[in-house]
């Protein structure tokens, strides 16, 4: 692997969040970086100046949020060319309960500006507030956005730019979603992750393995099996009855240091399985084991997990080792 | 067990409908819901403003239950509690309950239970509690056989839930040395997370048959115990070590053999209504 590509550097790990006032930015930080109920964002107050929030996962993520109403290029206020230099996603959140011809305008210059800053930028724009939209509309919607905005692409004679769509909502998992993909692509380890879990799931008769970041419920890598939301969902809401029940009978001075481990049987022959990682994250996985050799593969699962779990820890060393080394 | 539960309209009209004996009506509701009746939970507002017309209301539930549903259990709520002041809460509650008893012990020959309840804390998950553990027949052979369990297992608690309304029935702590340490919302707490968790699995078409945690701060253990009951066994953490995860699974096929062991026990308190001799 080359470690000199300038991909280490501190910028890898900078989201930010731009779009028009109201279209969403503020409620969708809250719902996934700070467990806020999505109904409890109704009456959030308008941002006024860009705010920057630091989360730790896996790596260390900044998001910066940019208030609608701002003129991106009134440079009194903020030091855009910097700004965007030092970025490694930028995602534009869009209405799309409201009508969005400005928003995508708004969309084109953004994209033409941060192009000419940083050429490889990730584009990453959500089609937010679907939870309004019929299930037809939906897909029409995003057609019709992703038209309009290929076509304006066009226009500025941009091409080859990297720009993904996603459909969202703060009302269901899609948000979370949308948030794993892109995190995902800041993760510079990630196929050496996937790859560990592509071989931990060969060897442990998992059916599908998410290595969660336990705040937040965004997955920072699966194996390369496709991702079926309802498992996410139950994956994810797994982790909330586990920390849930552990919090119940809380000792004090907390002395347990050994990692959380849960592990629960379901009608359909079905085990769900979490064991804490470094970093705030946890493993969590879905297995079909055999009823007669039930505890003999879960030996084998702990096994392997706990090697997973050593290969994490020297993955993690190394690139912070590297990351120190290049500054 | 089954709940059927009927949460009957206050409003007058729906009440002159229930209550109205006019058999030449021919089947009115009233005689519907007042046949087989097991159970009967009559909620007071304790802040209601017509007292006497709620006892008139009473009294007519009552002559109906009395004719159709003679071995009907009785509860009342003295509900929404919490808009009165906590130092007199108690001698309002023993005024309105006491005259509530005598009324249905002298006049119709019931013999009531009441609990102070509201929303706001957990005293209505607790009235909810008894009132569901006072239908399970045995239920003291289940508290009995629970500490002889415990003995075994030095439990820091063990719980009993009923299955469908995830209301406690029973539970033990005597190993606690300082039951101060517990959270008293715990129960509902409890009762809370795994309706969530059984909503979850829901959504895959399943239900959960059991769960095994190792945390932080303790051990806990979640089975089916019957057809009717799940037990939970919350397990101190003794060592702060990363135990050996062998070890720990040792550790975990003793305390199933031990549920293995309740199952058969229960299951037989369930069907036939009394503890094994060798237990007894
Ligand atoms: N229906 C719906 N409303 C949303 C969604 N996300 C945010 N909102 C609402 O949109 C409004 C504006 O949100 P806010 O986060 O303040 O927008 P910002 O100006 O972009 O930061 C709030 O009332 C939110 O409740 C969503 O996914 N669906
Ligand atoms: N203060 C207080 N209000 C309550 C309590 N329980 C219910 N209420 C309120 O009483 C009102 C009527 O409740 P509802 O359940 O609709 O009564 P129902 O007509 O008997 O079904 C609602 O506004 C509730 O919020 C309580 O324990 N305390
Ligand atoms: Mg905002």
């Amino acid at each position: 692997m080359d470690y000199t590509d300038n991909s280490l550097d501190q910028s890898r790990a900078t989201i930010l969040l731009m779009g028009l006032r109201r279209s969403g930015k503020s409620s969708i930080c809250k719902v996934v970086f700070h467990n806020v109920q999505p109904l409890d964002t109704l009456y959030l107050e308008s941002t006024t100046k860009p705010t920057t929030e630091n989360f730790q996962s896996l790596i260390d993520l900044a998001v910066v949020e940019l208030p609608g109403q701002l003129n991106l290029f009134e440079p009194s206020l903020y030091d855009s060319e910097k700004l965007f230099s030092s970025i490694g996603a930028l995602v534009y959140v869009i209405d799309s309960q409201d009508e969005y011809l400005s928003a995508l305008q708004n969309l084109a210059v953004i994209i033409k500006y941060a192009v000419s800053i940083k050429p490889k930028i990730h584009i990453e724009v959500l089609i937010h507030k679907i939870d309004g939209l019929s299930e037809d509309f939906r897909l029409d919607t995003q057609r019709d956005i992703m038209q309009r905005v290929g076509d304006d692409l066009l226009d500025y004679g941009l091409e080859g730019v990297q720009i993904s769509f996603y459909l969202t909502s703060i009302f269901d998992h899609s948000i979370y979603e949308a948030f794993s993909r892109i995190v995902q692509k800041l993760i510079y380890e990630l196929p050496a992750l996937e790859n560990l879990l592509d071989l931990l799931m060969q060897y442990s008769s998992f059916d599908k393995v998410f290595l969660f970041d336990i705040n937040s419920k965004i997955y920072v890598a699966t194996d390369s099996s496709p991702v079926d939301i309802q498992t996410y969902e139950v994956c994810a809401e797994f982790i909330d009855v586990t920390i849930d029940l552990d919090g119940l009978y809380e000792t004090k001075g907390g002395k347990g240091m050994r990692p959380t481990r849960c592990v629960s049987k379901l009608q359909n022959g079905v085990t769900l399985y979490l064991y804490q990682m470094i970093r705030g994250l946890a493993l969590v996985g879905v297995s079909r084991l055999d009823d007669g050799e039930d505890a003999t593969s879960m030996s084998v699962i702990d096994y392997n997990v706990a090697i997973f779990k050593r290969s994490l820890e020297k993955m993690w060393e190394k690139s912070k080792n590297l990351e120190q080394g290049n500054l | 067990m089954t709940l059927n539960l009927w949460d009957c309209g206050g409003q007058d009209i729906f009440m002159e409908n229930f209550l109205t004996n006019d058999e030449s009506k021919g089947s009115s509701t009233s005689s519907n819901i007042f046949r087989k009746c097991e159970v009967l939970i009559h909620v007071f507002d304790v802040e209601g403003k017509e007292v006497q017309k709620d006892i008139e209301t009473f009294k007519r539930v009552l002559a109906n239950l009395r004719k159709y549903s003679p071995n009907v259990k009785i509860f009342i709520l003295i509900h929404k509690m919490d808009l009165i002041q906590v130092n007199k809460r108690q001698e309002l509650f023993d005024l309105m309950f006491n005259k509530l008893r005598s009324i249905a012990l002298d006049e119709y020959g019931f013999n009531i239970k009441g609990f102070a309840t509201s929303i706001w804390d957990e005293s209505l998950y607790k009235a909810w509690s008894s009132i569901v553990c006072s239908l399970i027949p045995n239920i003291s052979l289940y508290e009995q056989y629970l500490s002889k369990l415990n003995g075994i297992l030095n439990a820091r608690e063990i719980i009993l839930f009923e299955k469908t309304t995830f209301l406690v029935i029973s539970s033990t702590n005597e190993a606690v040395v300082n039951s101060k340490d517990l959270d008293p919302k715990r129960f509902e707490k409890i009762s809370n997370i795994i309706k969530t968790y059984k909503q979850s699995v829901n959504k895959i078409r399943t239900n959960f048959s059991n769960l095994i945690l190792h945390g932080k701060n303790s051990s806990i253990y979640l089975e089916v115990l019957t057809s009717n009951i799940y037990i939970m066994i919350i397990l101190d953490e003794d060592a702060g070590n990363e135990v050996a995860i062998d070890y720990e699974l040792d550790d975990e096929n003793l305390v199933l053999e031990d549920i293995k062991i309740a199952r058969e026990l229960f299951e037989r308190i369930e069907t036939k209504g009394r503890l094994p001799s060798e237990v007894t």
